[in-house]
């Protein structure tokens, strides 16, 4: 299988700090890459590096071949890579559809599209056009990953979609992560939830200071009880 | 954390309309103080004027703020260069200007302002991209360039035209007031308004109901999003900071016609009352901004009618007490 997505040697330094020291990793083309490690070991840097929001210091990323690392965001955005943080950065002052239609750049909101996406998030179609401000914590996250998948995307960047959510919205998520995986997108997600990453994980990396320190399938991973604790200092099974 | 499933009704989003209620409470109040009727009127529709006018200079610095974060100390510039402009488009005309007829003058008018919206926004795209560009993201240095930027152009200006004040009259046909019984309203301040208002909505318009105006927004709010949603914002940020040039010139011209008169450090004592206009309305709000002025007019007018002593502090009493009740200012639509 080819590789979308493939960081050789990344280094990224913000003010003073060292934050990734030499990342090589690559993510398969219509795969789920999870992307796992404790708190500040440098999952959220690498999304943002390979956005561009912070500028690599050395190393190369490619993205279908082409050389991104130089590139500013919306270049980048606009070779088809989809961004949803970890803070949702939900326009608070837009309504959801102007959320989305600001999302679909190339022109006016597919219908069909729009319809899929309410299958998933019906509370989107309700809050159409209520600020998105006044929503609550999940359905701005719905409307975050609304607005990634609002048109096809190459590939995706998750930031951890299920933090701090209600069981019952993580498994409205997950649902629409699944369906999304089966359309074929690729997606580079990082996520804490383990029950999470082992429903949608293909392959799973593993990053530790800055650097990937363990890189296999997430089955594998999942079925690896010691493992699990060695790298990520808890068990599968602490989570479910 | 309690969620909201997707068939709980949302709780209907409260509308703010303190800050709206504030200057319609705040001329209420002034009445009883003021006692007379007419005296009252005619204090309130200068203050409406004077509003508009600050609202017109300072509604592209609070865009300007609130997308790209920089400071520009040297937005008086504009408000000058706008005003010489239009000298030089009334210098030939001054028979015209003088004129007994409002189509005539007008004629004159709107050439003048024209051209010198025109050429502020180009002076803007100059300095955006000589002064403000190389120091992005560094407030110290762009204190640092856009005071400088402003000293260059109050220089070059006095370079160019001198050091004596320029007289500016007010054509005809707009000098005088409308008489009201024993209230007379300045017919330039009802233009003034009118003018004013004109451009608050147009603005409103543009930002609520245009993409453009979407992309404003959100970049207000968030523009490392807007740019990971593969939106240029710096692009944004040039058209937006021409725009607040333009009115900024605009504003100038109007500022210009209310005095009667130019002068190269004209800006010094509106600089002040725009930086207090754009912070107290918050960062990057444009109703806010609208507010604000209207605020910081009626101020100035009833405090110098009732305690003249206190006109010089009377606004940044206002901006104390405001901040006291909001700290980000009247209506906070950016994180900063």
């Amino acid at each position: 299988m080819t590789d979308l997505l493939k960081l050789s040697g990344v280094h990224t330094h913000i003010g003073r700090y060292h934050i990734l020291q030499g990342i090589d990793l690559a993510v398969p083309q219509g795969q789920v890459t999870m992307l796992l490690g404790r708190n500040g070991a440098g999952k959220t840097t690498t999304l943002r590096t390979i956005m561009g929001l912070w500028q690599a210091s050395s190393g190369e990323i490619t993205l279908g071949g082409e050389r991104i690392e130089s590139r500013a965001t919306p270049d980048i955005a606009r070779l088809g890579v989809g961004y949803v943080p970890e803070s949702m950065a939900v326009f608070s002052d837009l309504t959801v559809k102007e959320n989305l239609m600001l999302a679909a750049r190339d022109g006016p909101l597919d219908d069909t599209q729009l319809d899929w996406i309410f299958g998933f998030f019906p509370a989107l179609r309700r809050f159409w056009l209520s600020r998105a401000g006044s929503l609550s914590g999940g359905q701005k996250q719905m409307l975050s990953i609304a607005r990634a998948i609002i048109e096809p995307r190459k590939l995706l960047l998750i930031d951890e979609p299920t933090k701090g959510l209600a069981p019952a919205i993580v498994m409205a998520l997950i649902e629409c992560l699944k369906e999304i995986k089966r359309k074929g997108a690729t997606i580079l997600l990082v996520e804490q939830n383990f029950f999470a990453a082992r429903e949608l994980g293909d392959s799973v990396l593993v990053m530790d200071n800055g650097t990937i320190v363990h890189r296999g399938e997430m089955a594998a991973l999942a079925a690896d009880v010691p493992l699990q604790e060695r790298l990520l200092g808890l068990s599968l099974e602490a989570h479910q | 954390m309690t969620e909201l499933a997707a068939t709980d009704p949302l709780p209907k989003p409260k509308r703010d309309i303190a800050p709206i209620l504030l200057p319609i409470a705040l001329a209420l109040l002034m009445i009883p103080l003021i006692g007379s009727p007419s005296t009252w009127l005619t204090l309130t529709a200068a203050s409406l004027a004077m509003g508009m006018m600050i609202f017109i200079m300072a509604s592209g610095l609070t865009l300007v703020f609130g997308l790209m974060d920089v400071l520009n100390f040297g937005h008086g510039a504009f408000i000058a260069v706008g005003a010489y402009v239009a000298t030089l488009v009334f210098a030939p005309f001054v028979a015209s200007v003088q004129a007994d007829s409002l189509w005539v003058n007008l004629a004159v008018l709107a050439p003048a302002a024209l051209l010198s919206m025109a050429v502020s926004g180009a002076l803007g795209l100059v300095v955006e991209r000589v002064l403000i560009l190389p120091v992005y993201g560094q407030h110290l240095k762009q204190i640092l360039m856009t005071t400088g930027g402003l000293i260059v152009a109050e220089q070059t200006l006095y370079a160019l035209w001198g050091p004596q004040i320029i007289p500016m009259p007010l054509p005809t046909s707009l000098r005088g007031s409308f008489i009201f019984g024993d209230v007379a309203i300045a017919k330039y301040r009802v233009l003034a308004t009118l003018i004013g208002l004109a451009v608050f909505i147009a603005i409103q318009l543009v930002l609520n109901r245009t993409k453009l105006g979407l992309l404003i927004r959100a970049g207000v709010e968030n523009r490392e999003m807007v740019e990971a949603l593969g939106y240029r914002i710096r692009r944004l940020f040039l058209g937006v900071f021409m725009t607040g040039s333009a009115l900024a010139g605009l504003g100038g011209v109007m500022w210009a016609l209310y005095r009667e008169q130019v002068h190269a450090s004209m800006s010094d004592e509106l600089t002040v009352l725009i930086f207090v206009v754009v912070i107290i309305g918050g960062l990057g709000s444009i109703g806010g901004c609208f507010i604000g002025a209207i605020l910081v007019a009626m101020v100035a007018n009833y405090g110098g009618f009732l305690v003249p002593k206190l006109a010089l502090v009377s606004n940044i009493l206002l901006m104390v007490a405001i901040l006291m009740w909001r700290p980000r200012g009247l209506y906070a639509v950016t994180s900063r």
